[in-house]
């Protein structure tokens, strides 16, 4: 008594990384972060919204959008969720979103799902051909005119609106508003089914 | 001690008789209370929530008048503890509701089950930035389980029963119902249903048997086995298995501090509370295990240290009834989700015999003889904060209760007093609640009026909520306080010393009263201590005394809490002094 010093006493040869997982001591392991689309279904009251994206900041999960909207029950909303985070942080994400009490259900979409964002364009009308031109390139038609302006809609993936966006500025983009990815699973599983 | 006897009824016979049909949502509340069975309620009057004190003025419930809504929000907390069911606690609107939120943050930390009924603006003035308006919903939505905005008198009653059964159903919590005084003073007839939680929230109860058959072999495997008790165990009244479970299979029993009680201290397994300031063999014996059973435990970082050194050789088995835990901090090589005390009778026969460990628990014996939890023993002044709490853990029946505030004086109570039964340790963990201990103590007496109560205090701490003790006087509560008084807010000053250059900022308080003469003045019986020569006649006289005591206690100002892991720190290299905190 006293034992050994701090330096002298016992000690495993194992770690762990910052998540808690044990690793092999030589190996340096990381959890690259990966986008995943959750889905949620919620009841359909007021809050709701709130207490979903308050979850999110306040557990510091990188959200990068969020939709939500009303389901054929008048009850029940469906939020899509996307989030870029490690392993555990998603799997953390789930899980905290099934503790909250208006949420009934969370599952998380395969790669594959079907998913579409809605971008509305407004450029200027100086050249409303060329624009109409550069519409059809993305499927896009034009929901709005005037003599000064020209506003465009845009569905797609992300990755498309990205794309339609750039090819908009040549033409003065004077405002963009985008939806955020809204998201099914292909085939017919529905997340109804789960609750 | 009720607060109805000011005006006389004016027909008794009719007050007196039960389940007079509800008239108002006021009634509704005060009905739904009654039927989830509430013996008390703690709060602060108010213009919104008026309505509902008035209701309350025809039931048998017995509401206590704090001095402050954060110490109805604490009382509530402690009662909640002590008892098991869920404490209830009444704000107005606007401050009234703000000044409970501490309390709410406090029992959303450490699991802890609260009502909280506030008052609210009638609904057609919310959002207009009323008179004591204020978002409570907003507010406390991240810190309950659910934070309801009652709508409507005909359904304030159900909104308050489902409040109330999701507070203690799962894993316990806060929750919090916003009663706009134009609902609870609206007329309905509707009487509150059955308390049942929401359709949505889902409480497991068994673990997969697969799941606890794989890890019961894991464990039988283990050369060196701990079980970690973590609050969880307390809470969901699995002490008693967990005593078999352990006693069976030989297993050394590591506590967290929210799990203090849940396995005796004086048993030859116990190797007492891993952590922070946790003892030197459970830290060591947690660094050392390779398999861990954490049960009730949600890892936080005072018990972890640095998550990378934590336990790294050891298989993690993982009780939990809440899934989110599973995985949050320290990852579940064995995830068991379900309810404590059913997953160890799961696991207790599931063992295929017990591991084979007989010089891991030699080594656990010998790291108790290598680092015992000593202090310089007082033959000289000053007085030592550890001779007090022990003297006192001798002189009290098991069943005594402890409740404290935050700061050196809670470690040195949960270091120097000896637990052997559950629910009868009573503090802040996860929040580190200054101010806790003296309404703490109020709830946990009328909780548990036959035991003992003793509340060890800082002298930061108790000036917090001081004036709790007005409370204490008035309802005569037999509560013993002891504020280890070193004239500063110790930890800060510790830290202070050890990590900042010893640049004492704002840490040391030698302005503070004279305790002694404070509980004189509320009314209650004051004491001094100064040297270790009375300490025991001190006491005594104290708990003697049929009212709140205090014993302001001076102790050594240069004392501080070892062992000590600095935060981030890996557990097995804690510092018995300060001479080893600049070795690690």
């Amino acid at each position: 008594m006293p034992g050994p010093t701090p330096d002298e006493r016992m000690r495993p040869k194992g770690r762990r990384n910052t998540q808690g997982i044990r690793v092999d001591p030589e190996a340096e392991v990381t959890h690259e972060p990966r986008q995943a689309v959750l889905s949620a279904l919620v009841k359909h009251r007021p809050g709701v919204l709130s207490e979903v994206s308050a979850l999110f900041s306040r557990r510091q999960f990188n959200i990068e959008s969020l939709t939500v909207g009303p389901t054929v029950d008048e009850d029940t909303a469906r939020m899509t969720i996307l989030i870029e985070e490690p392993e555990p942080g998603i799997d953390q994400a789930k899980k905290q979103l099934r503790k909250l009490v208006p949420v009934i259900s969370v599952s998380e979409l395969e790669g594959g799902a079907v998913r579409r964002e809605l971008a509305l364009v407004k450029v200027s009308g100086e050249k409303p051909d060329d624009v109409n031109a550069v519409a059809d390139m993305y499927n896009g038609q034009a929901v709005d005119a005037s003599t000064d302006s020209v506003t465009v809609e845009i569905t797609g993936s992300k990755q498309k609106i990205d794309a339609a966006i750039e090819a908009f500025k040549q033409f003065d983009v004077q405002e963009i508003v985008r939806t955020g990815a809204a998201a099914l699973e292909r085939g017919p599983n529905t997340l109804e089914k789960d609750v | 001690m009720s607060e109805r006897a000011s005006v006389p009824k004016e027909d008794e016979s009719a007050a007196e008789s039960e389940q007079e049909p509800v008239t108002t949502g006021a009634q509704s509340v005060i009905r739904a209370l009654e039927n989830a069975g509430t013996d008390y309620v703690f709060g602060v009057q108010g213009g919104a929530i008026m309505p509902v004190y008035d209701a309350l003025y025809d039931s048998d419930i017995n509401h206590v008048t704090m001095a402050h809504e954060q110490g109805a929000s604490h009382a509530a907390d402690a009662y909640g503890i002590v008892t098991g069911d869920p404490g209830v606690c009444f704000a107005t609107s606007g401050p009234g509701a703000t000044n409970l939120v501490t309390g709410i943050a406090d029992a959303n930390m450490d699991s802890d089950p609260v009502i909280a009924l506030t008052g609210q603006v009638p609904t057609e003035f919310v959002g207009n930035d009323a008179f004591q308006e204020t978002d409570t919903v907003g507010i406390t939505q991240p810190i309950t389980k659910e934070s309801y905005f009652a709508s409507d008198p005909d359904t304030v009653g159900d909104d308050v029963s489902e409040a109330f059964a999701l507070a203690d159903a799962g894993r316990q919590g806060p929750t919090l119902v916003d009663l706009p005084k134009d609902v609870t003073q609206g007329d309905t007839e509707v009487e509150p249903g059955t308390p049942q939680t929401p359709e949505t929230y889902d409480v497991p109860e068994e673990a997969d048997d697969a799941d606890v058959q794989e890890a019961a072999e894991a464990l039988a495997e283990a050369d060196r086995p701990v079980i970690l008790s973590g609050g969880g165990v307390i809470k969901a009244n699995a002490s008693n298995a967990l005593r078999e479970f352990a006693m069976e299979y030989e297993v050394p029993v590591i506590t967290t501090m929210p799990g203090i009680g849940s396995f005796p201290e004086d048993h030859e397994l116990s190797l007492e509370w891993a952590g922070m300031h946790g003892t030197g063999y459970a830290n060591l014996a947690i660094t050392n295990t390779d398999c861990m059973l954490a049960i009730g435990t949600r890892f936080d970082d005072r018990l972890t240290g640095g998550v990378d050194s934590f336990a790294p050789d050891a298989e993690v088995i993982h009780v939990d009834i809440d899934p989110a835990e599973i995985s949050k901090n320290v990852y579940a090589d064995y995830p068991l989700v379900g309810d404590a005390r059913e997953v160890l009778r799961q696991l207790f026969d599931a063992m295929p015999r017990a591991p084979d460990a007989d010089e891991w628990r030699e080594q656990c014996q010998e790291w108790k003889s290598e680092y015992p939890m000593t202090y310089d023993t007082p033959d000289d002044e000053p007085l030592k904060p550890q001779y007090v709490v022990e003297t006192f853990s001798d002189m009290t029946p098991d069943d005594t209760i402890v409740c404290t505030g935050v700061g050196q004086h809670q470690m040195w109570a949960s270091q120097f007093w000896e637990y052997t039964e559950p629910r009868t340790w009573v503090s802040s963990h996860g929040l580190g609640t200054m101010g806790y201990g003296v309404p703490a103590a109020i709830g946990a007496k009328l909780a548990a009026p036959d035991q003992e109560v003793v509340c060890f205090d800082g002298d930061g701490s108790f000036l917090m909520t001081v004036q709790g003790l007005s409370v204490a006087v008035r309802e005569q509560l037999d509560i013993t306080y002891v504020v280890l008084n070193n004239e500063a807010v110790g930890m800060v000053r510790q830290w202070q010393d050890g990590f900042y250059e010893g640049r004492r900022m704002a840490s040391e308080y030698p302005w503070i009263p004279q305790f002694d003469k404070l509980a004189e003045a509320f009314g209650a019986r004051g004491f001094t201590l100064e040297s270790h020569d009375n300490v025991e006649e001190t006491i005594q006289e104290a708990r003697e005394y049929d009212g709140p005591s205090v014993i302001d206690a001076h102790i050594d100002p240069g004392e501080n809490v070892f062992p000590m892991v600095p935060s981030g720190g890996d557990n097995g290299l804690f510092a018995l002094n300060e001479a080893q905190l600049d070795m690690i």
